[in-house]
């Protein structure tokens, strides 16, 4: 199976043959009787779709490895949370983290948006909420005496990181949850995929903001 | 990101928030303004094809298209794919003559196939002028005569080239760029055959 077929002549070519044969089928069926040309076109069409679905979802990840910036002994923590950015676990980990460093801390809030309204580019209310949740969370760190950064980023969560640490450049990244069965990220296997995509250490966290509550 | 500062030298690492590789999202949008303009040609073909249920057999009287002449002509534009893969496998594996033989072949084939399409809009019995479906086929073969003419521009290009000594097994970007636009100009006339000619 082709997998993009014009990222080299190779695969152009490969997608060439396999076009001829789908329509040679179609022709041949369509020549016997119109209503079994529809059908292979049907069938073959979505045999090639499936077959390009599964081809993507095998394709190796690339790994990002992330260049060291900052100066000796100084630790830069990379924190990616959402709804729970503000949650108690969340900042106790951080807390943890900063004691007897000098730590510097970058929260990165990804702008959790509806597919439609990232498609219309409808992001403004988004990213507010999600400005908004961050400052409430950097207010909290700073009453607890650790400075950290802020930054509102893309609503793709691994996106946001990779975006994060061109310009950061983590030695450690946090990536704060819901619990499992709340998380769509975890559904998602955001932790996974970061842990496969990033060369860096990854601490997952997990805030239960219905129990901090209560 | 004062710890930053002291440390990098330079302006910043570029920061690629896109998804896509800027290529590759260059590729893609290549090809979607491709489909979108080959797309409206068929869709006009098959809105003209809708609203002629009654035909018995396509295209309607007095339209009669040279289907053999056609499909002589498709293999000829799909062999000559087979000879710009053979050119630039030649090329990576260090083979000059097989890749000016290649080339050369997917030129003259390529010319060919743009002769007889001249000699098939000559002798075909109809013009642009005679209905909808006249103004159709013109327009859907013509548009893609036209990547014909741009893909054997390219072609004779990188023929000219291979034969200055240009390329290497490492460097042959020249060759491969245009055998990926040879091989998509192969696939849109397959489906313009098919939808035409055949179905």
């Amino acid at each position: 199976m082709a997998r993009n077929p014009f990222r080299s002549e190779a695969e152009a070519y490969r997608f060439l043959l396999l076009t001829v044969g789908y329509f040679a089928l179609i022709v041949a069926a369509a020549a016997i009787a119109t209503w079994l040309g529809v059908a292979v076109f049907v069938a073959l069409t979505a045999a090639a779709v499936g077959l390009w679905m599964r081809s993507r979802s095998e394709e190796p990840v690339q790994r990002t490895s992330v260049a060291r910036v900052g100066g000796e002994g100084e630790r830069r923590i990379l924190v990616i949370a959402n709804e729970t950015v503000g949650g108690e676990e969340l900042l106790a980990i951080i807390r943890r983290k900063a004691e007897g460093v000098q730590v510097h801390v970058l929260v990165v809030c990804p702008a959790l948006n509806s597919q439609l309204r990232t498609w219309a580019s409808d992001e403004d209310g988004a990213r507010a909420a999600a400005q908004s949740r961050l400052d409430a969370s950097l207010a909290q760190l700073e009453r607890d005496g650790v400075h950290a950064e802020g930054a509102v980023g893309d609503g793709d969560p691994l996106q946001a990181i990779e975006d994060a640490l061109r310009t950061f450049g983590a030695d450690e990244i946090v990536i704060s949850t819901h619990p499992e069965g709340r998380s769509h990220w975890l559904e998602r296997n955001v932790v996974g995929a970061a842990r496969d995509r990033f060369d860096v250490p990854i601490t997952h966290v997990v805030v239960d903001l219905g129990a901090s509550a209560s | 990101m004062s710890a930053h500062a002291d440390t990098h030298h330079g302006p910043p690492i570029a920061n690629k928030s896109s998804r896509v590789d800027a290529s590759v999202l260059g590729m893609f949008l290549f090809i979607a303004s491709e489909a979108m303009l080959f797309g409206a040609f068929f869709t006009a073909y098959f809105f003209v094809r809708v609203v002629n249920p009654e035909a018995q057999a396509w295209p309607l009287e007095p339209f009669h298209l040279p289907v053999f002449v056609a499909g002589v002509n498709t293999v000829v534009l799909v062999t000559s794919s087979f000879t710009m893969h053979w050119a630039l496998q030649s090329i990576k594996r260090g083979n000059r003559a097989g890749l000016k033989a290649g080339l050369v072949l997917t030129l003259m084939m390529g010319v060919a196939f743009l002769l007889t399409q001249m000699l098939e809009y000559a002798r075909i019995g109809f013009n642009p002028s005679d209905g909808a479906f006249g103004t159709i086929f013109f327009g859907l073969t013509g548009l893609h005569g036209a990547h014909v003419f741009i893909g054997l521009t390219l072609l004779a290009v990188a023929t000219v080239r291979a034969f200055r000594g240009h390329y290497t097994p490492e460097h042959h970007h020249g060759v491969e760029i245009p055998g990926i636009y040879w091989h998509f100009v192969d696939v849109m006339w397959i489906v313009v055959y098919a939808t035409i000619y055949l179905l």
